[in-house]
């Protein structure tokens, strides 16, 4: 009976990790990334079943609920593959076999993808990218466009190709200590970043002059006492490499912002970010907070604090 | 814009549209949509550069489980478009990249709704294919998973061929009506906003052990000599450290006997 048994060719299975790419093109709000999948696995579903009835009742199967994150769907696909070729030679595999280990993968290998592809490797990327970019610099973008669709093809495949030899074993093998230790490691590096993040990237400036003094003489440049021509450019330089910045002009001035960046510099940054994280744990709408933060800003600004 | 630009933006506003669900590609992103909207229009640089700070902003922004970020997809295309309008009627470039950047936020809660609202209608298209599947029809069944692609990718496409056509004149004067402090103000909202989006970020993944990294990296970043990568470099060696001598306490403690390294121990066991 078994004598000729049906297998997926590589031809397929590229097939396959090509449109897994559409993962979530039909995304709803009743049954999520249920369409994508089933789209994803038809190039499967035809070579496996020659049955029209098999057919359909495998179209059916894979049109359950599906959401995880989108690239790591991929392992997923490929342990249903290796269960799928199974089923379709005879082994005793059935619908419940296969939703119960998709849904059960889902969900913690989802808490994987967040923050390892999201959180962690599309910020550093896109950081990179637009630092370059914010010179007008064409290698930004397609450092950040090749640099990420390599990562995320080689990732698909590879992990794609991992589900299907290991089969059934890989949830278990998943579910055991290395999971959790990539998660870990990813949150660990995650939270790294994001507080170097927050630091450089979220901006607040407190104009509020706090004091202004005359300084002493001799700790400014005395621009009517300098020589005439070179050699007063000279005298100035020099004045102004030993007493910095605040050497420029007689009256010091100190706003606000100065004194809250002498305890640490992007102190106020990190306390609108913990206010931001408290209020979204209180289930205020993102949305709402970033149109509050707009008016604070205009407000702010026009009665001169910001 | 000339009839030829006109359809390579809507183009590009398809992909961008078709990536704002999809993830992939990434031609979603303010770094990537932005510069193809500059690149087609012949304001490359300035598409760049508007690309670059949008991706700042945008760098938190992700659609985690069922929950909807805010769009990026229709802020990077039509704050680009209105770029290049503003700057084919010669006004000032910082200006109208710095204007370009304050409506993309409005523009970003815009497109969240429209992500909602296509996401709702993708629900009759999966009984479509339900009922497809049911028939045997199965080409009728990816036929309608490419019709909710195309759905969003029109998301984008059709509000970025409306603003193509709008005369750039109102568009400039709309823009110079904007009075300075509004306009000011709004960047400064603007960059408070990205705090909101780091705090999605650390409320998905923080717990107690991971905090002390969050503080760390807070405060190195102060040295202005650390670039990302090599900030990036010490994340790396810090979670490989923390590991490893996580797992050395584990198998020391977790070991079949404590025979080495604690005579008392030993001696007392052995009673």
């Amino acid at each position: 009976m078994a004598e000729n048994k049906v297998v997926l060719s590589k031809k397929d299975r590229i097939s396959v990790c090509f449109r897994s790419t559409f993962l979530q093109g039909s995304w709803n709000y009743e049954r999520m990334q249920n369409g994508g999948w089933c789209f994803a696995m038809a190039p499967a579903i035809k070579a496996l079943y020659k049955n029209k009835e098999d057919q359909i009742a495998a179209y059916k199967r894979h049109l359950e609920f599906f959401n995880t994150h989108p690239y790591i769907a991929s392992p997923i696909i490929g342990v249903t593959l290796a269960l799928e070729e199974e089923k379709a030679n005879g082994a005793p595999v059935d619908d419940v076999a296969i939703q119960g280990v998709k849904i059960g993968m889902m969900g913690p290998l989802a808490g994987i993808g967040d923050p390892v592809f999201w959180f962690t490797a599309r910020p550093i990327l896109g950081a990179l990218g637009a630092s370059f970019a914010l010179s007008g610099n064409i290698m930004g973008p397609i450092l950040f466009f090749l640099g990420w669709n390599i990562l995320r093809y080689a990732f698909m495949w590879y992990t794609q190709e991992f589900g299907y030899k290991v089969g059934g074993s890989i949830a278990q093998d998943l579910s055991g200590g290395m999971l959790q230790k990539v998660t870990e490691g990813a949150s660990i590096l995650g939270m790294f970043i994001i507080g170097a993040l927050v630091n450089r990237w979220v901006s607040i400036n407190f104009a509020p002059v706090v004091s202004s003094i005359e300084q002493a003489k001799g700790a400014f440049i005395d621009w009517e006492a300098l020589p005439e021509g070179a050699a007063g450019i000279k005298l100035a330089l020099e004045q102004y490499s030993a007493l910095g910045a605040t050497g420029l002009n007689q009256i010091k001035v100190t706003t606000l912002q100065n004194n809250i960046d002498s305890l640490i510099p992007g102190l106020a940054a990190v306390l609108l970010t913990l206010l931001c994280c408290k209020l979204l744990k209180k289930n205020v709408s993102p949305i709402v907070i970033i149109v509050a933060l707009f008016v604070v800003g205009i407000v702010g600004h026009i009665i001169g604090l910001l | 814009m000339s009839s030829i630009q006109i359809i390579l933006v809507v183009i590009v506003a398809f992909l961008a549209g078709m990536e704002g669900i999809l993830d992939e590609f990434q031609f979603h992103q303010p770094l990537v949509a932005c510069t193809l909207v500059g690149l087609v229009t012949g304001h490359l640089t300035e598409g760049i550069i508007l690309g670059g700070s949008l991706q700042m902003i945008a760098l938190g922004w992700a659609n985690v489980g069922a929950a909807v970020a805010p769009d990026a997809a229709l802020a990077s295309v039509a704050s680009a478009i209105i770029m290049v309008l503003g700057l084919g009627n010669a006004a000032n470039t910082t200006t109208v990249i710095s204007t370009a950047i304050a409506v993309a936020i409005p523009l970003s809660v815009a497109g969240l709704f429209l992500t909602m609202l296509c996401r709702t209608i993708a629900v009759p298209m999966v009984h479509f294919m339900d009922s497809a599947a049911e028939a045997g029809n199965f080409k009728a069944v990816s036929g309608w998973h490419i019709a909710a692609i195309c759905m969003q990718g029109a998301r984008i496409a059709i509000p970025a061929a409306a603003l193509c056509v709008i005369p750039p004149e109102a568009v400039t004067t709309a823009l110079g009506m904007m009075p300075a402090w509004l306009s000011d103000g709004m960047s400064i909202g603007g960059g408070m906003v990205a705090a909101v989006g780091y705090a999605m970020v650390i409320n998905m993944m923080a717990t107690k052990e991971v905090w002390p990294f969050f503080a760390l990296g807070f405060c190195l970043a102060a040295i202005g000599q650390l670039t990302l990568i090599s900030l990036g470099v010490i994340g790396v060696a810090l979670a490989l450290i923390y590991l490893g001598l996580k797992d050395m306490i584990k198998n020391n403690s977790g070991g079949p006997s404590s025979s080495s390294g604690d005579p008392l121990g030993d001696i007392l066991n052995d009673y």
